[in-house]
This record gives C-alpha cells, structure tokens and sequence, in this order.
C-alpha cells in the first residue's frame, strides 16, 4: 500500500514536470487555418523563449488559426513530428529546423499532402520549390553590421577576445564571418584569444579570467552573444577592468535581451546586435496572401535587425525592441 | 591500506600539472593581489581562478563520492538539478519579473528554498533508487531528462535577471575578502562534511551498505534509509552549486548551466581513486581529483586549446588513469620498480 | 621424479608482505590416486594451490610434471591448463545461464565457429561416460550444485587434464550427492588422473583418500598413507599439539549456577516468518546452549533468522526476560540484546572491504547510533582486545577482512557479537567450512560463554558438535519443530530417528 502510493506521488511529480515541455495538442475545428509548428526547445535561449511566445501569441484561435506546437532540438525528432503534422492533415507546417540536412523526404511527403510549408528563423538544405517561403535573420549580416559599427569606433588598435557560439551553428558562422575577414583583411586587428563557450556564461567567465590571468591586453570583447557578453564582464570586474562607453573596453553581445540593452543604457556596454526573433507576424502576413491567392513576390524574406549602439540607444528601443 | 594510498592518484595527477606548467610557462603560479571594481583588495593568478571555479566541482564531489559509495552507482541529473534550483532561486529573488535590481526577497530565504527543493529531487531519486532498487544511473536519467524543463517551467520560460551588486558576492568576491567566495564555500562545505564524517558514522553505514547490503542489514542497518540520505545529501550539494552558479552570471540560462557537469563530479570522484561500484571511498581524494579536473581545465584555456576539444583532452586523462590503476599494469610497475632497485645500488 | 608421479612440487616458497605462506613445501602427486591436502586454516592450502595453478607466482622452489623435462613455468591459469592441471572450486565458476555443454566448451578455443549439434553430441558423450545425470542442452542452473560440480570436471576431464583439484567441493553437497561426486572421483582415478582433495571434512577423507599431505603454518608436516594415519593423529598434525579427547569438551566445562539460572531470557510462541516456516515454539534459560537440528533446508536457520528479525515475522509474540517484546527489524532485537551470526558468512557476515577494526565495531556502532561514532582510539583499542582474546590472525587491526582466511573470518565476526554484550546469541553454523583447531575454540567459547551466564543458541550441521555443545536440542523437519530431545535423549540415534519421523511421540 505505502508503496502504491509513493509510486503516485511519483508518477505525480513526473507529469507535473512533463507539462513544463509539453506542447497543446491539435483540435479538429471548421474554418481555422490548421498549422503544426515545428521549433527548438524554447530552452535553450533567451531568443528561443521570444521566439515561442511570439508564435503562441499570433497563432491563436482569436487570429483564425489552429496551432500545434512540438519542441526538439534533435533533427529526427522533428522530422518525426513533422510526418505527424502531415498526416493530422495540417494546411500548414511552420519550421525552424535544427539541421539543415535530410529534410527532402519529408517536404516531399509534405507537398504532395498538399501541406505548405513555411521555414523560420533558420534555413535547411533542399530544394526551394519544397516549401514556400523562409523567414530568416541574415546572420552574416548581423556579423557585419556588428564588425562595422567597430571599425567606426577608430581605436588605433583593435586586440580582441572573440567568444563564439556552438561552434557550426548558423548564428556563430554568420557572426564570426564578419570578424575574421576582418581581422585577416587588417593588421591593426588581431585577436587576443578566440574560443567558444558554447553560449555558455561561465564558460566565457573562465575564458576572458584566463586572458587576464596571462596579463595579455585587451581592449574589445566580442561576443556572440548576451549571456557570453555577461560573463566576460563578470571576469573584468573581478580584475577591476573598466568596459564600456569610454573606459577600456568595448564590450559587444547580440540578442538584444532586455537587460542587455539596460547594459547599454547604462553605457556598461557599448553594442548589441539584434536577432529579430518575431517571425511570427511575417508568417501571418504570407499565410494571409496565400490564403487569397496571392503570388509572393520573394521566397526569401529577410527580417529587419538594428544594431544598438551605447550612446545612441532610448527608453524605447529597450522597451521594444529587449526581449 | 589501500584506502590512504588513494590519494596518491589525484596527487601525483595535479604534479604532473603544475610541472608541465613550471616548464612551459613559469608565471603560470604568480599570485597577484590588485583591486576589483569595487575597490577592494582581491586575489588573482591562474592558480586562484583554479580554486575559484573549482569549487562546484569539489562540492559536487562530495555528495557523488556519497551516492556511489552507497548505492554503488552515480547520479547523472546533478546538472539538471543545478538548473531547478537555480531556477527556484531566482523565482523567489524575482517574483515574476524579468529583471530586478532590487530583491524581493533576502538570499538566504532563497537559497533555503532551494535546499529544501533540491533535497526533495534528490529524494526523489533515491526512492528510485533505495525502495524501488533502479539502477541509480536509469533512475537519475529521469530527472536529467525532464530537469531543465521543469526548471524552465518554474520561472515560466522566462531566463530572469538580477542587477544588484550584493548579490555577485556569493561568486565573486565579498567586500574586503581577497580570497574567492567560492572557495569560502568549498571550503566550508569540506569542514561540514570533514565534521560530519568525524562526528557521526555516516562514513561506517554509507561504505557498510555499499559492500554488503545483505550484511549491513542483519547488523541493524536500513540499507534503504542510508541510500537515500546519501541522495539527499547530494541534494543539499546541487543547492549550494546553484547559489554560486546563478550568482556567478547574476542569471540563469537552463539549457547551458551547470552542463555536463555531471560527467566531471563523476569523473573527480573515480579520479579520487574510488570504486564506481560502491563501497570503500576517499573523500579528500574526490575532492583533489574535482580540482585536477579544473586545474587541466585552466591549463588548456591558458594554452589557448579549443574548448570544444576539452572533453578530448579529459578523455586521455580517463584513459590514461583507468590504465594506470587496472590491477595489471599496476603489478607490472611493481615488478619493474623491483628490477630498478637492484640495479641502482649496483651503479651507486 | 619418482616412478608414476605425475606432479612433483619442491621447495616451493612464497610469501607476502609480512607473512612467509609457504616454505620449502614438498608435495607429490601420483597417477591415479586421491591425495589429500590438509591443514588449518592458513596453513598455506590454498596458496599452494593458487602457487600450482598459476594464481600467485612463486617465490621459490620448482613444479615438474610428468613428461616435461625441464621444470614447469606456471605463470596464469591459462598455462596451468594447458599443461592438465584443471581446478573445480567451492563457489562454481562456470555461467549458470549458459548450457551444460556450452559451459563444457565456452573458451576452449576448439574451433571457430561451433557446430552446436557436434556439441551436444560430444558433451553427452562424455556426461554418459561419467555417468552423470545431466543433459549438454539443459542449463546449468537448472542443474543442483552437485551436477554442476560434476559438470565442471567433466569440462576438466574432457581438457585431458593429468592433474585435478577440487578445493572443498563437498560443503554445499548433501550426503547422496557426497556419494555420486565420490563415484566419479574414483573413476577419475581408475582413469590414472591424480586428484587434490582440499577438505574439513575428516569422514571423507579417510573415505576416499590415498595419501594425506599436511601443512602447518606454511611448512610441510609430513605425508602419510592413509592406513598409517589413524584420525587422532591427523587433527593433532594439523594442530601441532597433542589433543585432549576432542568430546570431553563439555563435561569440563562448568555449568552456569547463578540464581536465575531458571529464567527463560527468550521466548516465543506462535513465531512464523514469511521464510515458508510452520510457527512454532520457543525458549531459552539464561546460561543454557541449545540448538536447531534437521537435515539441511529443514528450516533450522530460518527459525533463528524469525527470533533475530532478520526474515519478516508474520506471526507469532515473543518475550525477553519476561517482557513482551516487538521484533520486527534486527535493530530490534539488537536492541534486546539478541546477537545473531548468520549462516552464510560472506553473503551475510563480512563486509569484504572493510577493516577487521571496522567489521568487529559495526554492530555496537548501529546500537550506539549514528551520532555516537566510536573515536579512533577507542576503536583500536576494542578492536586488538578482540583480536587478542579470540586469537585472531591478522597482520593488522586495518587489514580488509575479505583477505583473512575463513576461521578467522568467523571469529572477527564473534567479536563483533561479542563486543555488542548480548544476552542471548545464536550462532547459525559458525564452525561451517574453518579448521578443527578454531571448531574446537569456537566450541570450548560457547561453552565458556554459557557458563557465565549468556544464553546461545548453536546450530551445525555436524550433529557431535552439537552433542558436544548443547544441552537440549530442538529437531526439525520440513520446516516443522518435530520434537525436543534432551539429558539421556541426546545421541545420535535418537536425532537420526526423530529427524525420519520415529520420535513422533514427541512431535507438536
């Protein structure tokens, strides 16, 4: 007996902590538009989080849709969820897939389902006539706008502690691109050290403390991200380097996370590059003309992203464009 | 015997290291006391950053070298479990808030709030473990899976942030200490677990019931209750890594903290010389291989080796003491120090 | 070598750090005869054996076998086998999942890819040839111990061995499996395999061996014919003293005359636990030795095992010194100042890893709780007391217990009950598998125990040892108390008529 129940409880505690990952699962229903959204784990970051709330938010049954929702940051789990999609018989399948390689198959089910299939946030190796628009951030992009907005800083010298991402990921590419180009492309620059810490803030903590261990100087961190951004300040402080507007070192992330543009404002920072995480409004607007019959125009739509910069940024870029 | 000679694995490991770095790069031991940004006098130097960032690992290692001892296998969520009470942290320190500069609440509630939740998923585990006798890695896979999600779903998605000064001691520096906080921690979680061991026979049971159960039994023990307060202790363990975790970044991101940590806290505790399947342990020398493992750690970054090439160079290290310690090879070495005896005195 | 020697070991040394196990042992075997290897526990046996097959490397000395002209190099089992020296051990080593005749083959390298017909044809061959009653497709764990045993050295007959040791395969064996395992021994032997018999048990050598070598304290003592060594002479070899007429040990003993010499410390009555036992009846007066007899498997341990709560009670009330009382879990009766040594020593007693200092405080550390450790010093200091007064062999109080011999194995496990001051302590077969030298200790313990008071209760499957310890005697059979014998009742016939059903006058 005092088994039985314990292995309740237990059971208790499991589903209670299934319904933090959980999805909702599809309704049949007369005239909503019926989607399956296929997205990483809204886990895994900052962006990520923006990222689901903004699709749970516009893709609702007040808005005319019927959505599903399934979270993975594995390939084949997705591509398993998508075959789900299909056969529920979705009108539309939303994806930001985790690998860009062995899609073909599946949108090929997908299309002669009928299904349509809209790709956000990240792109995927197949064919374009596979789905039928990709809403994404230029990555690369982002990178240059970034490495730019440095250069017009007019140090004499740019010695600098490049932290990436996981390394082969689309954003650590696209934002690293920029910076090494220009690094090879001149002598003034060069970099102090440049490692990943696989997004990870202490591990960038550790990275930029054993620079300063070694006495090397420095005089800008860029990191691909906020988190990263954070921890490598972490370390300064502890070695009493100043950073940001006007001190010693420039400091630069991405995300635009809300308390990172409070950084800036603050002018402890000096730039943050956006990755617009509001697809969702773009996808309603393509599902909308194609709905109507419209042709689009292009299949590639790439989003608006800002680069924010210290001295220049407001009250209302953080409080509308922080997520 | 054979229990003091087990501190020798870690040891003659962390000479290694400081050797190899006395002969690259002798400034690799300066020690330098200069100013934070506060103001106030600190430590620093590759040496110190090792004590510093060591400390969770040693932490972590003591409640491990407890699980394994007792239930003869290894708690695989501890970094999910990170994650969870972190995240509980942060849930009490914010509210509902993403951003706060102010507390809602003291530190020291917070961090009580998250022992009592970590112990509770720790007992959770060794329930898992103790009365219903799962494998504890099988048992621990369940919290490692769903751990950062629940964590996520505690703070509802959102990854909260703290902007307040008071709040970076805890894995910074406290004013007017030049030594790093998180060593102050590990150290004093050491002297806690040094005195329980010396006033209460915690060490006797948990070694009892991991050799022989059976026996333990019959001489009045409940082999179930000693897992699961080794679980719980383990638990208490994960707590205080949180606090220094979450105040090191003033933050918290689910998906990346504590990651993999778990594979080092295990890692130190078979560097510490301890058998994975149970029974006899040396805490020190758990403690010493959490602090190998940072101490190569440390070295690979000043060398400027890719990160993401870390678990390599970890893997040789595995390999190479696993070799070192296989029954063999050990009687092999034996036999070749005999041969060289003999042979020195005849050239002396 | 000497004419029909197949196995020549001299000089042999070989001794680890602070012991010398061997010195300048000779030892040796001929074609077809059963030669008997005895001695106390750490005599140096078993590491003659393990120097033989490979185990240990020796220090000194030389192994020749017949037809080898130079003397034999025996660096691992492997080599060992390969040259016809095969071993069937106490504990069996084969793999109780696998099939009989898998087992017979398994890493034998006869060819790559196995026909399983062939097999199985070729293991029942064999299996028939020694008359043994399994087939080569049944698994082995389907087969009882004694079948397994047999298996294991059709496997070793089969490799063609020349030289075949069996180290105590009897202990675990009833009288009829005895009997079969003999048979085929002396068949081995018509075959002209010499065999090693290591043994405790006196009747079976001197039913089935040849010769008798004993060792003492790792030095040969001699090696005798059979016929010239009547069995007096061998324990008192063994021993290295003359003995005192072995069954005198309890008319010298003094019988415990306090006041209360009446009261019963423990009782029960109505006890069942769910170890598939008929409840039963129960109760022992302060300073008395009485005991559980019955053929093994009769449930005579798991009788004590119900008193000591080491089974779930599921029935049943007891009483200690006239007080009701509530066993449920051994802290319980620990806590009653009931001490149990439990039957099967390795399973149940030791904790292998542990020190003997450890192994002996364990049980009074559980009673003083878990905030009352015992300081170093103080540990020590108990630790060498017992040590001291059960004469036990260890080179120190920090030495592992698993790497003690078994005597003394049993003893640090009687200190540690001892040590708890129990009132009433049961020793459920505590001589099983130990040397004459300490059964006797053991024995003359009890008795000494008894006397002053403490009440025991002894179980053994060798009923003159319980004759010899035991004022009343309670037999079962089937997991039934079937009768109570004492004063003139306790001989051995008596037993023996009442365990087969011929005291039912007394049962229930």
């Amino acid at each position: 007996m005092k088994k039985k129940l314990l292995s309740l409880i237990l059971v208790a505690c499991m589903a209670v902590g299934l319904v933090g990952c959980g999805g909702g699962d599809g309704k049949k229903s007369g005239d909503l538009i019926k989607v399956g959204i296929i997205n990483n784990d809204p886990n895994e970051s900052g962006y990520r989080t923006a990222n689901d709330k903004s699709m749970k938010e516009m893709f609702t049954k007040e808005n005319g849709y019927d959505a599903s929702f399934a979270y993975s940051l594995k390939n084949d789990e997705q591509i398993s969820s998508a075959k789900k999609f299909i056969q529920d018989g979705c009108d539309y399948i939303l994806l930001s897939a985790a690998d860009t390689a062995g899609w073909d198959s599946v949108l090929k089910d997908a299309q002669n389902a009928g299904v349509k299939v809209i790709l956000f946030d990240r792109t995927i190796d197949a064919d374009e006539s596979l789905y039928e628009a990709s809403i994404v951030s230029d990555m690369a992009k982002e990178g240059e706008t970034a490495v730019n907005w440095l250069k017009g800083q007019n140090l004499s010298e740019y010695k600098i502690i490049h932290i990436q991402g996981v390394m082969g990921t689309a954003a650590q590419k696209g934002r690293s691109g920029a910076l090494d180009a220009q690094v090879a492309a001149d002598a003034n620059w060069s970099l102090v050290t440049q490692q990943t810490a696989e997004w990870n803030a202490e591990k960038a903590q550790q990275i930029v403390q054993s620079v300063i261990d070694s006495g090397e100087s420095f005089n800008v961190i860029y990191a691909e991200n906020d988190d990263m951004a954070k921890g490598a300040v972490a370390a300064l402080d502890k070695a009493n380097i100043s950073h940001g507007v006007g001190k010693d070192v420039i400091i630069m992330g991405f995300d635009c996370n809300k308390w990172a543009l409070q950084e800036l404002k603050a002018q402890n920072w000096n730039y943050d590059g956006q990755c617009n995480p509001f697809q969702a409004s773009y996808i309603d607007e393509i599902i909308k003309k194609l709905e109507n019959g419209e042709k689009l125009s292009q299949k590639v739509v790439i989003m608006d992203e800002k680069g924010f910069d210290a001295t220049t940024i407001t009250d209302e870029d953080v409080e509308n464009y922080g997520i | 015997m054979q229990n003091k000679k087990q501190i020798f694995i870690p040891l003659a490991a962390l000479i290694v290291l400081a050797l190899f770095n006395l002969i690259m790069d002798p400034s690799f031991f300066k020690i330098t006391m200069g100013l934070n940004s506060e103001g106030y006098q600190v430590l620093s130097g590759p040496l110190i950053t090792i004590l510093d960032s060591g400390s969770e690992l040693a932490i972590l290692a003591i409640g491990m070298t407890l699980v394994t001892a007792a239930s003869g296998g290894q708690d695989i969520s501890v970094g999910a479990a990170v994650a969870i009470a972190g995240s509980v942290m942060l849930r009490v320190l914010c509210g509902t808030e993403a951003s706060v500069s102010e507390l809602k609440a003291p530190v020291i509630v917070a961090f009580l709030i998250a022992c009592v939740v970590a112990m509770l998923f720790g007992a959770f585990n060794g329930i898992l473990v103790a009365y219903f006798r799962i494998q504890p890695m099988i048992a621990t896979l369940i919290l490692f899976t769903a751990g950062r999600s629940i964590a996520a779903w505690i703070n509802n998605n959102r990854l909260p942030n703290i902007s307040n000064q008071a709040f970076t001691y805890y894995g910074g520096f406290i004013p007017g200490i030049p030594i790093p906080t998180p060593f102050i921690i590990a150290v004093a979680c050491m002297i806690v677990i040094a005195l329980v061991m010396k006033f209460t026979t915690l060490g006797l049971y948990t070694q009892s019931v991991g050799i022989n159960e059976h026996s333990s039994k019959l001489n009045g023990l409940n082999p179930a209750v000693i897992k699961l307060i080794s679980f719980v202790i383990l638990g208490l363990c994960v707590a205080v890594v949180a606090l220094i975790k979450v105040s090191r970044v003033s933050s918290i991101n689910y998906s990346v903290i504590a990651k993999d940590i778990e594979m080092d806290a295990i890692l130190a505790v078979a560097l510490g010389g301890n058998a994975l399947s149970g029974g006899k342990f040396n805490m020190a020398a758990s403690i010493l291989g959490a602090y190998v493992i940072q101490f190569l750690t440390t070295t690979l970054y000043k060398f400027k080796v890719r990160s993401d090439a870390l678990p390599a160079y970890k893997a040789v290290v595995v390999i190479l003491l696993v070799v070192l310690s296989a029954p063999i090879v050990r009687k092999k070495l034996s036999e070749l120090a005999k041969k060289l005896k003999p042979a020195k005195k005849e050239v002396a | 070598m000497k004419e029909k020697a197949i196995l020549e070991m001299k000089g042999i040394y070989k001794s680890f750090p602070g012991v010398k196990a061997l010195q300048d042992v000779n030892f040796t075997l001929c074609e077809g005869e059963v030669h008997a290897l005895m001695g106390e526990n750490g005599a140096g046996k078993s590491t003659l054996i393990k120097v033989l097959t490979g185990v240990y490397e020796k220090d000194g000395g030389e192994i020749y076998l017949r037809g080898l002209e130079k003397a034999a190099v025996i660096r691992s089992p492997q080599d060992a086998q390969r040259l016809g020296i095969s071993t069937v051990y106490q504990e069996i080593t084969l793999c109780p999942n696998l099939s009989v005749a898998e087992n017979m083959y398994i890493g034998r390298g006869t060819g790559v890819a196995q026909n399983w017909k062939k097999m199985n044809e070729a293991a029942d061959k064999i299996l028939q040839s020694l008359d043994i009653p399994a087939k080569a497709s049944q698994q082995l764990s389907s087969c009882s111990i004694a079948i397994q045993q047999m298996v294991a050295i059709a496997r070793a007959v089969d490799m063609e061995c020349k030289v075949l040791i069996l180290d105590e395969p009897t202990s675990s064996l009833d009288e009829q499996e005895v009997a079969k395992l003999f048979g085929l021994m002396r068949d081995l032997k018509k075959r002209g395999v010499g065999i090693i018999f290591v043994t405790h048990f006196l009747d079976q050598v001197y039913e089935i061996c040849d010769k008798i070598t004993v060792l003492r304290d790792g030095k040969l003592v001699g090696e005798y014919e059979i016929k010239d060594l009547p069995r007096v002479q061998l324990v008192s070899k063994m021993l290295g003293k003359e003995l005192d007429d072995m069954s005198d040990i309890k008319s010298d003993a003094k019988k415990y005359e306090g006041k209360d010499a009446d009261i019963d410390v423990f009782e029960a009555e109505n006890l069942q636990s769910n170890a598939g036992i008929k409840p039963f009846d129960f109760h022992i007066k302060k300073g008395e030795v009485n005991g559980f007899t019955g053929l093994l498997g009769s449930g005579r341990s798991e009788c004590v095992r119900a008193i000591f709560g080491a089974d779930k009670v599921i029935n049943g009330s007891v009483k200690k010194n006239g007080k009701t009382i509530r066993i449920k879990k051994p802290i319980d009766a620990m806590k009653n100042k009931i001490a149990y040594l439990p039957e099967d020593r390795k399973k149940d007693g030791i904790v292998g890893d542990l020190s003997v200092r450890d192994n002996i405080i364990l049980a009074t550390q559980v009673l003083r709780g878990p905030f009352k450790p015992f300081s170093k010093a103080e540990a020590n200091k108990v630790a060498d007391e017992y040590i001291k007064l059960l004469q036990i062999k260890t080179a120190s109080a920090d030495t592992p217990i698993k790497s003690l011999s078994g005597g003394n194995q049993q003893k640090v496990i009687l200190a540690r009950w001892l040590l708890s001051h129990p009132d009433y302590l049961i020793l459920d077969e505590p001589t099983r598998g130990i040397d004459v030298g300490t059964k006797i200790e053991i024995q003359k313990l009890v008795l000494k125990l008894a006397s002053e008071g403490m009440s025991v209760t002894f179980i053994s499957s060798e009923t003159d040892e319980m004759l010899r310890t035991c004022s009343r005697l309670v037999v079962m059979r089937d997991r039934k108390v079937v009768g109570e014998l004492s004063g003139e009742d306790m001989t051995q016939n008596k037993i023996m008529s009442t365990i087969a059903g011929g005291g039912l006058e007394n049962a229930e």
